[in-house]
Formats: C-alpha cells, structure tokens, sequence
C-alpha cells in the first residue's frame, strides 16, 4: 500500500481491491460505504467547527474584537464547548406545529450538504464518487436543501418563519438560476462535466485564467449567487436577525438549531470548494503554460494543500462580504438576479460558446 | 327559504395578517409593541403599543424635591441623561430666577455636546445592525467608550449622571477633562470617516434608504416630529437656534437641514450634526472661565406659584418639561414633552406600502429610545 501524499489513487484503489479480495463483492461495497461515510462525518463535524471557529475569528477582526480565547489556546476549544452546550439543551416542542415536518426538516438540510461532499475531489484520487456529472449533480443536490428550509418555516406555525422561508424559498429558487448558468460557462469551456477531468484540464492554467474575461465575470456572478444561495452574508434574508428574529430557525433549539446552523457553515464549504475547483483548479497547482521550471517548483506543494487553501480563502471572501455589507431588500435581490445577473449570465455563455467555437481561449 | 349570502371572495394574496414585532424584537430597540397589518410582506398598517416599560416617572416627580427630580429625569431618555437633567436645572433656575456663573454655563454646554455625539454615536451603531450591517455596532461603540471614559472620569458614572444640579453642578470638571475631550475630538475627527466609508456611501446602504419613509416638511410640523428626524424634512426645530439657552447664543453652530425627507436624509444629519457637535466642544473647551462651579441656593428648593415651561435640544429632539407649582418643596404636576413619543406618532404614515425591511429601517432612523417613550 503505497502512501503517496501528491497522488492518492494508488492509496485508495489498494484499499478497494484488499477489500474486494477479503470480502463478498456486496459486503465489500457496505464496508466501503460505513468508511467513507464515518470518515466525511467526522469531516463534516470537523471542518463545521473550525468554520464556526474561523467566522468568529473573522469577524472579530473586523469589529476590533479579540473573538474567542478563553476556551483553550487561541480559544479553539469554545465551538467544541458550545456543541457540547447545544447537544445538552432541551429540545423544546412547538405546539400547533406540524410535529413530523418540523423534525424532519433539519435533517433534510444537513443531508442535502452532506450528499453534496460525495461529488468533490480533494486531491488526486481522494474522491468518494467520480460522476460524469458531477457539476450537475451537485447543483441538483444543493438545491435540496430549500426544501428543508421551506419545511422548517412552514411547520413552525410562526409568522416570521413563515416569512423567512418564503423569502428563502423565492431567493434560493432564483439565485440557482444563476449559479447554474456560471458553472455552465466553464463547462462550456472545459467540455465535461466530471468534477476530475474539470481539474485535470486546468493543469496548464486555472479557468479563470484561461477562459479571459467571460470567466472572471461567471466567477464573480457564481460568489455572488452562491453567496445567496447560502443565505449568507448581504443576502441573509431568510434569517434577517434584525427584521425576523430569526427566520426560519426561529422556533428551533438544541441540536436541531445546531444542524442548520452547521449545514450553513457546510453549505459555505460546499459553495467555496466548487468555486475552487472550476474556477481556480481544485487540487491543482498553480501552474503558467508552458514554464517548466515554474510548474515543477509549484508541483511540490501538496495538493490537499492547495485545495483547502483556495477553499479558505474564498470562505475568506465570502465572510468579508458578511460583515461588510448591509442586507439587501426581498425586492431588490430579486430584482439584482433577475434584471442584472440573470442577463449578464446568458450573454456571458454566448461569448465563451463563441471564443471555444473560434479557438480563442489558452 | 335560507338565503345564501355570498361572501366577498378573497384570495391568499388579498388577505390581511397581523405580527407584533416586539415587545421583544432585536430591532425594536427595547420593549416597544408594534403590530403590524401586512400584506405579503408589505405594511399596510402599524399600531404601536407602548407602556412595557412605564415606570411613573411624571407621577413621582409630585412626590420629589426639585432635586430629586433630576435623577428621575436620567432615566428617561437615559442616552441623553446631561439634556434631561439641563432642562430641570433651566426649569429651577428660571422660575427662581437665578443666574448661574459662565463657567457652568460653559461646561454644561460642552457635556450636552459630548453627550449628543454619545448618543448620535449609539443611533449609528444600532442603525446599521438593524440594516444588517454587524461591523457598525462595534465601531460606533468603540468610539463611543471614549465618551464614557470622560464621563466616567469626571462625573463618576458612564450612563446616568445626574451630573447637574439647580444652581450649577454637582462637582466641579476633572482636571484632566479639557485634555481628554480635545484628544477625543482629535480622535473622532478622524474616525468618523469610517463611518462615511463603511455605511453612507455603500450602494447596498444608499438603495436601502433613500426614498424610503418619505417625510415632507408639512407632515413634520403636523406631526411635531421635531429634532434631526425634523430637521431633515427641511424644518428648521433647533431649540438651540430657536430659544438658545446655556451658551448656544455665543457659539457658531450650523443647524444642519436637509429637504429630501427620508431614511438617507435623517442619516446624514445625524452624521452631520456629530460634525457641528464637535465644532462647538472645539469652540469652548480653551476657554473655560475660572469661577465657581454652582451657586448657592437654599436646601428645599420651593418655586414661587405658577406654570413654568422649559425646553432644551435633545439628541432626538425637542425635549419640554411643563410644571405647575402651588409654593411647596415638591411641584404639583410635572409633564414632559419627550421627542420619542412624539416622533414615534409619524411611523404609522411613514412606513405604510412599505415592505417590513422598510419598517425597520424607518423606526431605526426616527431614533427612538423605549423609555423615553413611556416615561
């Protein structure tokens, strides 16, 4: 077996085959899937915490706060104390709501972000599944996730959850559009759509290096759309602290609160490694044509690396527009999909379908 | 033969609901009810609820001295306490008709300023939370504990001062007073840019306030919506200009005025009105006289018989204290005019047809303080 930390393919097909070798091709399958699965939950809990913990830190920053430090060094031990806090608390029961929706719809959540992860490569052969389809199943999958949100407000027999989940219901429904439309762009340039083939192709250049401006533009739309797609940052309408309490998670407390508050952060997570997968190469290093010496210094850089590190900094991006801006008005989100970006998008296709068609693009 | 009666249909679109928004809403600022008649998501209708937090205070002052009553007053509009507690002294020391030394007058006018750029600097910070923008509330606050810091210093409290007193002042100023406030108004000269770049010239902000809750000048007399909400429909409500008391007569000031009437309008002359604040500390504080920092009046103030009014320039707006005297230690009516209560009257007018994000934002820019409405 060997451990290559530059390409896991070899690391992970041995694994497969041991497995096929010791066990019935079916048991084999089930073992696979309890370790794959163990291993994203605990990522999932892992990378959810940390997060909440680099949000925190974040937006202090930005507010002239020290953030949390009392909770272990650095304070890194208070999202794990706080989890603690919010699995032990009572789970208080709505009356007049609708019991079966309402407890289903955290779980809807967490489960629309958690299928979502399957489909993302993190290195080279670190990849649960390699659709062929892969964009377009995670775009279809994430979008699961407003049915939980819908559920959450609709059950709650509260007026302010009801709201929100309206306003989440029309915003995510139209920003999907949008993300859709931006990821189509590259694949428009990439022609595949399977999430490995998409990284390979980038070996000589990241596709917003290679797409010219067509790219650059898809890539800000798809910050912007995903950025409302996840109910985040100047687009946090469904939960708009200020107007509606808490939106659609008004009603809920305990552990249920907790997983939206965590598919939220996933959510995010999701959102920035597809953005740096199509548009900033994945895994793949930073890597300039066809300068040999250049790629080959950049190429020592372990890809897990430069995953996470594009990840992180387009959670940065996406935490500074948070505690930047002011929140936007229902009317005024949805005339910014529909009138600016929705347009900017279709012409935007056209042009890359036309540089592709004339060889244009790297 | 039963007759059919045919109910007007209504469609889900048509139909009419209410929310009450408070007594506990984290934008509502305290514990004011409002319910809201919504369409959809736009307001056809806000009743608001007051009296969560009536505590008497008009009907305590019939049992208290002169003096007491100063600290009654704190509470009301408790982030202009200096102001509140200006307009009894004015009250007293008019109906006794007691000239109180320069050097009071000096101080007290430079401690209204630094409170209203307190209080100013507080509105900014919730206004911007309420519009969603989170990193405001710690800039304005961390301005603001600079403020709090020479308060603290000087009149030994941060919020409730109680500092003045009929006849003068409680204490004389710390000596480290005049250096304190220049280096805070050297400090907050610089500061208050960020408050332009973080919020006012924002596209997100601008498409969020201008044009919404518009008030014109004639809404604002009918509805004595008086201060810097008033003032930036356009009518000039400065009782510091109007009937200057203390040293506004001496000082250059500029009563900031806008005519557009709405959201952006009432910000603007808000950060403005920080501006001209510092203008006049700059304008004072080198040239405190020596003297005395009271005059001495006898221990039971006792106003002769009679109707006394006064008014005084609070940060929200016209604050008017009404007393009636019969000759005792105690008065035997106290009536305050307080602004919140007077602004929050035009609410309703603004914020009809507007969605709830509006309402909010509308509420937050009439700068309302809960107690100071209730009293």
């Amino acid at each position: 077996m060997a451990f290559n930390i530059y390409d896991f393919t070899s690391f992970t097909q041995s694994i497969d085959e041991a497995l096929y070798e010791w066990l019935p091709p079916f048991w084999a399958l089930i073992v696979e899937m309890t370790i794959i699965g163990l291993v994203f939950l605990i990522g999932y809990a892992i990378i959810g915490l940390f997060l909440v913990y680099a949000e925190r830190k974040v937006c202090a920053f930005m507010q002239n706060r020290v953030g949390p430090n009392r909770v272990g060094p650095y304070g890194i031990f208070q999202t794990i104390a706080d989890f603690i806090k919010l699995l032990m608390k009572e789970l208080v029961y709505i009356k007049n709501s609708d019991k079966l929706l309402f407890n289903i719809a955290p779980f809807i959540v967490i489960i629309a972000s958690f299928m979502a992860i399957a489909a993302i490569p993190f290195a080279k052969g670190l990849h649960a599944i390699d659709f062929d389809i892969g964009i377009m199943y995670v775009i279809a999958v994430t979008s699961l996730g407003v049915v939980g949100v819908l559920l959450a407000g609709w059950s709650s027999n509260n007026k302010y959850s009801l709201i929100g989940a309206m306003r989440s219901g029309a915003q995510i429904i139209s920003y999907e559009l949008s993300v859709g439309l931006s990821l189509l762009t590259i694949i428009v340039l990439a022609g595949t759509m399977q999430f490995s083939e998409v990284v390979e192709l980038q070996s000589s250049g990241w596709f917003i290096f290679k797409g010219h401006i067509p790219a650059c533009i898809a890539f800000v739309i798809f910050l912007i759309a995903s950025t409302a797609e996840t109910n985040r940052g100047p687009f946090d309408l469904a939960e708009a602290e200020s107007e509606l309490t808490a939106g659609f998670h008004t009603e809920y407390s305990g552990i249920k609160f907790a997983f939206f508050f965590l598919a939220e952060y996933m959510n995010m997570f999701i959102v920035a490694s597809i953005a740096a997968t199509v548009f900033l190469g994945g895994w793949m290093p930073f890597h300039i044509g066809s300068w040999e010496g250049f790629n080959y210094v950049m190429d020592f850089i372990p890809p897990l690396f430069w995953y996470f590190g594009k990840t992180a900094f387009i959670i940065w991006l996406m935490m500074w527009f948070k505690w930047t801006f002011p929140r936007l008005r229902i009317d005024q989100l949805l005339n910014l999909e529909w009138k600016y970006l929705l347009p900017i998008n279709l012409v935007n296709i056209l042009i890359m379908a036309f540089i592709v068609l004339m060889g244009w693009h790297f | 033969m039963k007759e059919i009666i045919n109910l007007p249909v209504r469609s889900i679109e048509e139909e009419e609901y209410h929310i009450n928004m408070g007594p506990q809403h984290p934008s509502t600022h305290g514990v004011l009810r409002l319910v809201v008649t919504l369409q959809g998501e736009t307001v056809m209708k806000v009743q608001p609820h007051c009296g969560y937090i009536h505590r008497g205070i008009e009907k305590m002052c019939e049992k208290d001295t002169y003096q007491q009553i100063i600290h009654l007053t704190d509470r009301m509009d408790y982030l202009s306490a200096h102001i509140n507690n200006h307009a009894v002294c004015l009250l007293v020391e008019g109906a006794l008709e007691v000239e109180v030394p320069e050097r009071v007058k000096y101080i007290r006018t430079i401690v209204d300023e630094l409170n209203r750029i307190a209080s100013h600097q507080l509105w900014w910070c919730s206004f911007g939370m309420d519009l969603g923008g989170l990193t405001c509330f710690f800039y304005g606050l961390r301005d603001r504990e600079h403020i709090l810091d020479i308060f603290e210093e000087s009149f030994g409290s941060r919020l409730l001062h109680s500092y003045y007193a009929p006849g003068g002042l409680m204490q004389d100023i710390h000596p480290n007073f005049q250096k304190r406030t220049k280096d805070f108004i050297k400090y907050f000269r610089k500061k208050i840019k960020d408050y332009d770049n973080i919020l006012s010239g924002n596209v997100i902000f601008e498409n969020r306030s201008q044009g919404i809750g518009v008030m014109s000048k004639e809404e604002a007399i009918n509805y004595g919506v008086c201060g810097p909400s008033g003032r930036a429909s356009g009518w000039e409500c400065d009782i510091r200009k109007k009937y200057p008391y203390a040293m506004y007569d001496k000082v250059d000031f500029r009563e900031v005025l806008s005519d557009k009437g709405d959201t952006y309008a009432r910000y603007m002359v808000r950060i403005d009105e920080m501006r001209e604040s510092m203008k006049i500390i700059e304008q004072l504080i080198d040239n405190i006289p020596e003297g005395d920092y009271s005059v001495k009046m006898k221990p039971i103030i006792k106003l002769p018989p009679g109707e006394y009014y006064q008014r005084v320039e609070s940060a929200r707006g016209e604050l008017g204290i009404y007393c009636i005297s019969d000759g005792n230690k105690t008065p035997v009516r106290m009536k305050f005019r307080t602004p919140s209560f007077v602004n929050l009257g035009v609410l309703d007018k603004l914020s009809r047809n507007m969605k709830i994000a509006d309402l909010v934002a509308i509420g937050a820019s009439l700068d309302l303080v809960i107690p100071d409405i209730d009293r």
